[in-house]
């Protein structure tokens, strides 16, 4: 699962993987992928907090080249995680599901950064419990690799190679004033 | 039924990163803070987001964990809820009442308690008798402690779960009137729910015959009057309590009639509080005598919900509880 970003976010420096327009260009990319695969019948779910931004902004994207609304919402993955066991309970999330449901849909998961691929796990749990989809597909903004599961991304921004000690930072706007990708490296 | 509004909006406290820590034990609704007694009350309604609805209403959270129920009172609702909310979340129930164990043997509270503990109890929900049991409990057992009622003393789960139906009907709790009335002396939900409610910034006035009012009431942290007309008018809650005829030693009132007609809750009665007011009650309820049918069945009446609403805010005091054990 993502570590825990800093705190002090703003205050971050490291290379830019992905300006705001970058990062514009990139979600526009993924939404015609996404159309090109599913014809726009599909619906998207963040995992939160920045996932469900993106799935926002994914599905008005498609909604806007297809001509047809497409469904987004939010599913928590707290409950489900794998190590709730080694930290303090943590606060849970808002899970808000579009009013369709997920049942014979095709659902696309939908992330900031791909890492050990446990919080996909998760979400893919917490899936199962809502309904059953037809199709379950993964988008990301950044594959920053060092997989710990057998979980593949279907729709990737950004491939990075990263080292363990690295932190990739997204921010969005809805949440943290600015669009931007950035890498920090381990000192 | 009275509209329900939009959850109120997550309170930054529930936004930490890293959440935030119950206390080891919930003995009382004193023991939380206004951060902690948010953070609890979010995570209801979170859950509650997250199961509603939908097919499985089942979590994986607490797989694995035992909660034990050790019941030395008879309890319906309460029981029931919190064994239903440990399976929601997957954990091991396992009930313990008094009467057919070796309690009838005679076997002490702490022999009892070190038994659990040698079977591995995460969490041991207790109810007693005695007020203070829950707290002599926790100072044998390694696992966490939840007060779910003890004599006259507290029921702080009961107070959250009031907390939280009256958050969903009236939003943010602060500045709001809520009149409790009835037989405080004996009610550990009157108590629990003073804590709780003045700590959410509410003000709280307790309406009783002054038989029924406990010694150094005035030192609680709520308003306290004989007078429940005048108490009633434009308040945004009105909770009732039950009469514990089975406390009862000596006469705390005249007759059932005497009462009621002084201090029962009717139609005319229940017209005064707010045009949006609403009714609640922690069951079981002696219809006809603290409360008439007609307003426990009637509009604004949300005494069925606070059951429903019991499920989830217990969920959270597990999961807030339990999740993170093994963490430093």
């Amino acid at each position: 699962m993502a570590p825990a970003r800093p705190a002090d976010s703003t205050a971050t420096s490291g290379s830019t993987l992905l300006s705001a327009a970058d990062l514009a260009r990139t979600i526009d990319r993924i939404a015609h992928q996404i159309l090109e695969r599913t014809a726009g019948d599909a619906v998207l779910l963040g995992i939160p907090t920045r996932g469900v931004y993106l799935a926002h902004r994914l599905a008005e994207r498609i909604a806007l080249f297809s001509g047809r609304a497409c469904p987004s919402g939010s599913l928590d993955i707290t409950l489900y995680r794998d190590d709730l066991r080694r930290r303090p309970p943590l606060a849970l999330h808002e899970t808000r599901l579009p009013d369709g449901g997920v049942d014979d849909a095709t659902v696309i998961l939908v992330d900031d950064v791909l890492y050990s691929g446990r919080t996909v796990r998760a979400a893919l749990d917490a899936l199962r419990d809502h309904g059953r989809p037809s199709v379950v597909q993964l988008a990301v903004l950044v594959d920053r690799g060092h997989r710990q599961l057998p979980i593949r991304a279907d729709y990737v921004g950004k491939n990075v190679p990263t080292a363990l000690a690295d932190d990739v930072v997204v921010r969005l706007s809805e949440c943290d004033g600015a669009d931007s990708v950035t890498l920090v490296r381990s000192a | 039924m009275t509209s329900t509004i939009e959850a109120p909006a997550i309170t930054p406290a529930a936004l930490a990163p890293t959440g935030l820590r119950l206390p080891r034990h919930l003995l009382s609704a004193g023991d939380l803070d206004r951060d902690a007694a948010l953070h609890v009350l979010d995570t209801a309604a979170r859950i509650e987001q997250a199961i509603g609805g939908r097919e499985v209403r089942k979590l994986p959270t607490l797989r694995g964990r035992t909660v034990v129920n050790l019941f030395y009172e008879d309890s319906t609702r309460t029981r029931i809820s919190f064994e239903v909310a440990a399976k929601r979340l997957s954990a091991d129930v396992i009930n313990f009442s008094a009467k057919g164990s070796s309690v009838s043997k005679g076997e002490s509270l702490k022999d009892t308690a070190l038994t659990l503990q040698a079977m591995g109890a995460d969490a041991v929900v207790c109810r007693h008798s005695s007020s203070g049991a829950p707290q002599r409990l926790s100072h044998w057992v390694e696992g966490h402690v939840v007060n779910a009622g003890d004599g006259t003393h507290e029921h702080p789960t009961q107070a959250l779960l009031d907390a939280f139906t009256l958050r969903r009907h009236l939003g943010e709790l602060a500045g709001r009137r809520v009149v409790v009335v009835g037989d405080v002396l004996h009610s550990r939900v009157a108590r629990s729910n003073v804590l709780l409610l003045s700590t959410l910034g509410a003000e709280v006035t307790l309406v009783a015959p002054p038989t029924l009012l406990p010694v150094g009431v005035q030192t609680w942290p709520c308003a306290v009057s004989y007078d429940l007309d005048a108490a009633l008018v434009g308040a945004d809650a009105v909770m009732m309590l039950r009469v514990q005829q089975e406390r009862m030693s000596g006469s705390f009132f005249p007759t059932a009639r005497e009462y009621s007609r002084s201090y029962g809750l009717d139609t005319r009665r229940r017209n005064l509080i707010a045009p949006s007011g609403i009714v609640l009650h922690p069951g079981p309820m002696n219809r006809g005598m603290e409360i008439t049918p007609q307003v426990a069945d009637g509009v604004g009446s949300v005494i069925v919900e606070q059951v429903a609403n019991g499920v989830v805010v217990r969920m959270a005091v597990l999961y807030l509880l339990l999740g993170g054990e093994g963490a430093a």
